[in-house]
C-alpha cells in the first residue's frame, strides 16, 4: 500500500476520521487498566505513603510532552524539507495537546512536592527544564497565531520548533549543572529507590493512555485544520453539501 | 484490595488533597482540551457552511 | 565574501551612530534595571553581592532583547532587505555580519558599563572581570540568537514582546554559565568549567545561528 497516497488533505481526511474513535477507545480502555492498577493494585509506598500515586500522572504527562515537542519537530522538518502541507497541519495540531501536558507535568509537580519535601515549587532540574519546555510551546503556539499568513506562520513556527528542539538537551543539560551547583541536599522528584514493578507498569500503561489521547486529539484538531485550509477546495464543497 | 472504606480512598492516608488536586486538575484539563476541540470543530463546520452560502452563484 | 561582510557591519554601525538615540536607549534600560533590584529587595552588602552577577545578568539579556526589534525591521519597511537577500552572496553571511554589528552596538557598550553596575552590587575585583568576561562571550550569543527571534517575526504586530517570548528560553544556558561562572569566582569555586561551557555554546551558535537566521529571514519576506 502506498502510504504517499494518504498524503494529501482530501484522502487523509477520512482515514483520520475512521482512525479517531479506535486511538479514543484505547485511550480510554488504557486510562481505566492504568487507574485501576494506580489506586487498587500498587501497593502503599513506605516513604511516601498514598501520597506518591501522583506519579501514575506526572510521569506519564513529563514523558508525553517531551516525546510530543519531538515529533513535532519531525513533522516540522518534514514540512520544511519536502514542503508538504499536511506536515505543518499535524506539526500544529500536536501543538497544544503537547503545552497541556506539560502544564499537568507541571502542575502534579508542585503538589507532588509540596507534601514531600514542603514547597510548591522546587527547583530541580527536571521541574525546572520543564517549566522551560512549557515556555517553548508557548512561544510556537503564540508565533504563529502572530502570524496571519498561512504558509509562513507554519514555516515560522516549524522553524522555531526545530531550533527548540535542538536547544532542549543543551537546556536540560545547564539546568542539571545549574542545579546540582545550588543545590546540597540530594532532592530529586523522580528517585525512587525500590520502585516496585507494578509501579513501572502502571507509569508505562498511563503513558500508553495519553499517547493514545495525544494521537486521537491531534487527529482531531488536524482535520479541523484542514477543513478550514482546503475550505475552497471540491471534495470540502461536497462535505458541506452532505451536512446541510 | 488496599483500601479498607470509602473514606479512607478518598482521605489518601492524609494525602487526599494532593492526590485529588492532581487527578482533578488533570482530569479538567483533559475535557477542557476536549470541549474546546468540539467547539473549534462546530465553529468551523458553521463559518464554512455560512461562507458557502454567501457565494454567488 | 569577506567584503560583503564587512560592508554589512560597517553600514550597520555607521546608520546606528548616526542615530545614537536607538542604542543609547538600550544602555540606559540596562542602567535602570539593574538599578531597581536594590530598590526591590533591599540593599544589604552580602545579598547583593550573591544576586549580583544574576541580576546583571538577566539585565543584560533583556537589553539585548530590546534593540534586536531593529535589527531587520528597518531594512525590511523600506525593501533593503529583500534586495540584500537577492544578492548574489549567501545570505548566511548577510545573517552573521547583522548579528556581529547588533553585537558592536548593543554588546560592547554592555561589556564597558556592566564593571561599572557590579561595584553596586559589591562584587570583588576578581569577579568584576569574571563578569566582563563572561559578558564578552555571551553577548555575542544573546545577537547570534536573538537575529534567529527578530528575523522570524519581522513584522508582526507582536513587536518586542513576541521576540522576548521566543527566545528567553533559548537564552537559559547562557545565563547558567554565564552568572554562574561570576558565581564560581566569588565562591571559589573557579569559573573555568562555566566559561568553557559559555564559550562551546557561543561556538554552537556561531555555527548554526546565522544559517537559521538566513532561513527564517527568507520565510519572513517571501
Amino acid at each position: 500500500m502506498n502510504l504517499y497516497y494518504y498524503a494529501s488533505p482530501s484522502t487523509f481526511y477520512p482515514l483520520a476520521g475512521k482512525l479517531i474513535p479506535w486511538f479514543a477507545a484505547l485511550a480510554l480502555a488504557l486510562t481505566v487498566a492504568g487507574l485501576y492498577i494506580s489506586f487498587f493494585v500498587a501497593p502503599t509506598d513506605f516513604q511516601q505513603g498514598e501520597g506518591y500515586r501522583i506519579i501514575f500522572i506526572h510521569v506519564p504527562a513529563a514523558w508525553m510532552s517531551m516525546f510530543i515537542y519531538v515529533v513535532m519537530a519531525f513533522w516540522s522538518a518534514i514540512g520544511l524539507a519536502w514542503n508538504t502541507r499536511l506536515s505543518f497541519v499535524m506539526a500544529r495540531a500536536l501543538a497544544p495537546t503537547g503545552a497541556m501536558f506539560t502544564f499537568v507535568a507541571l502542575w502534579t509537580g508542585a503538589f507532588w512536592g509540596k507534601p514531600m519535601w514542603g514547597a510548591w515549587w522546587v527547583w530541580d532540574a527536571r521541574l525546572t527544564s520543564e517549566l522551560i519546555l512549557f515556555f517553548l510551546y508557548v512561544g510556537v503556539m503564540a508565533l504563529q497565531a502572530a502570524i496571519d499568513d498561512p504558509r509562513r506562520s507554519d514555516r515560522a513556527g516549524a522553524l522555531l520548533n526545530l531550533v527548540g528542539v535542538i536547544n532542549v538537551p543543551i537546556i536540560y543539560f545547564s539546568v542539571k549543572w545549574w542545579n546540582t551547583l545550588h543545590q546540597g541536599s540530594s532532592v530529586s522528584l523522580t528517585r525512587a529507590p525500590s520502585m516496585a514493578h507494578i509501579m513501572l507498569w502502571g507509569m508505562l500503561i498511563m503513558a500508553l493512555a495519553a499517547w493514545m489521547y495525544a494521537i486521537a486529539v491531534a487527529l482531531v484538531r488536524a482535520r479541523s485544520l484542514i477543513l478550514e485550509r482546503e475550505r475552497q477546495t471540491d471534495w470540502v464543497g461536497a462535505l458541506l453539501e452532505a451536512k446541510s | 484490595m488496599n483500601w479498607d472504606s470509602w473514606e479512607a480512598f478518598w482521605a489518601m492516608g492524609g494525602y487526599g488533597l494532593y492526590v485529588w488536586g492532581s487527578f482533578g486538575v488533570t482530569l479538567l484539563c483533559i475535557a477542557g482540551e476536549v470541549w474546546l476541540l468540539r467547539r473549534h470543530r462546530l465553529q468551523t463546520w458553521q463559518r464554512l457552511k455560512r461562507m458557502k452560502a454567501w457565494e454567488p452563484q | 565574501m569577506l567584503k560583503f561582510l564587512f560592508t554589512v557591519i560597517r553600514r550597520d554601525v555607521l546608520l546606528a551612530a548616526r542615530r545614537r538615540g536607538d542604542w543609547l536607549t538600550a544602555q540606559f534600560f540596562f542602567v535602570m534595571v539593574v538599578s531597581m533590584f536594590p530598590l526591590g529587595v533591599g540593599p544589604e552588602p552580602t545579598m547583593l553581592r550573591t544576586i549580583g552577577p544574576g541580576v546583571v545578568w538577566v539585565a543584560a539579556l533583556l537589553a539585548s532583547l530590546l534593540s534586536l526589534g531593529r535589527l531587520f525591521a528597518d531594512d525590511y519597511r523600506d525593501g533593503t532587505l529583500e534586495q540584500m537577500l537577492l544578492c548574489p552572496y549567501p545570505n548566511t553571511l548577510l545573517a552573521l555580519g547583522k548579528a556581529i554589528a547588533h553585537w558592536i552596538i548593543n554588546g560592547i557598550p554592555l561589556l564597558l558599563i556592566a564593571p561599572v553596575l557590579g561595584i553596586q552590587f559589591n562584587l570583588p575585583p576578581e569577579a568584576l572581570l569574571i563578569l566582563v568576561l563572561s559578558l564578552a562571550i555571551g553577548t555575542p550569543i544573546l545577537s547570534l540568537l536573538g537575529s534567529i527571534g527578530a528575523a522570524l517575526t519581522l513584522g508582526l504586530r507582536g513587536g518586542g514582546v513576541l521576540v522576548t517570548l521566543l527566545i528567553l528560553p533559548l537564552y537559559v544556558p547562557a545565563l547558567i554559565f554565564g552568572a554562574g561562572a561570576v558565581e564560581g569566582v566569588i565562591s571559589g569555586t573557579g569559573a573555568e568549567a562555566h566559561l568553557s561551557l559559555l564559550g562551546a555554546f557561543l561556538m554552537m551558535s556561531l555555527l548554526l545561528a546565522p544559517w537559521v537566521s538566513a532561513m527564517a529571514l527568507k520565510v519572513s519576506v517571501e
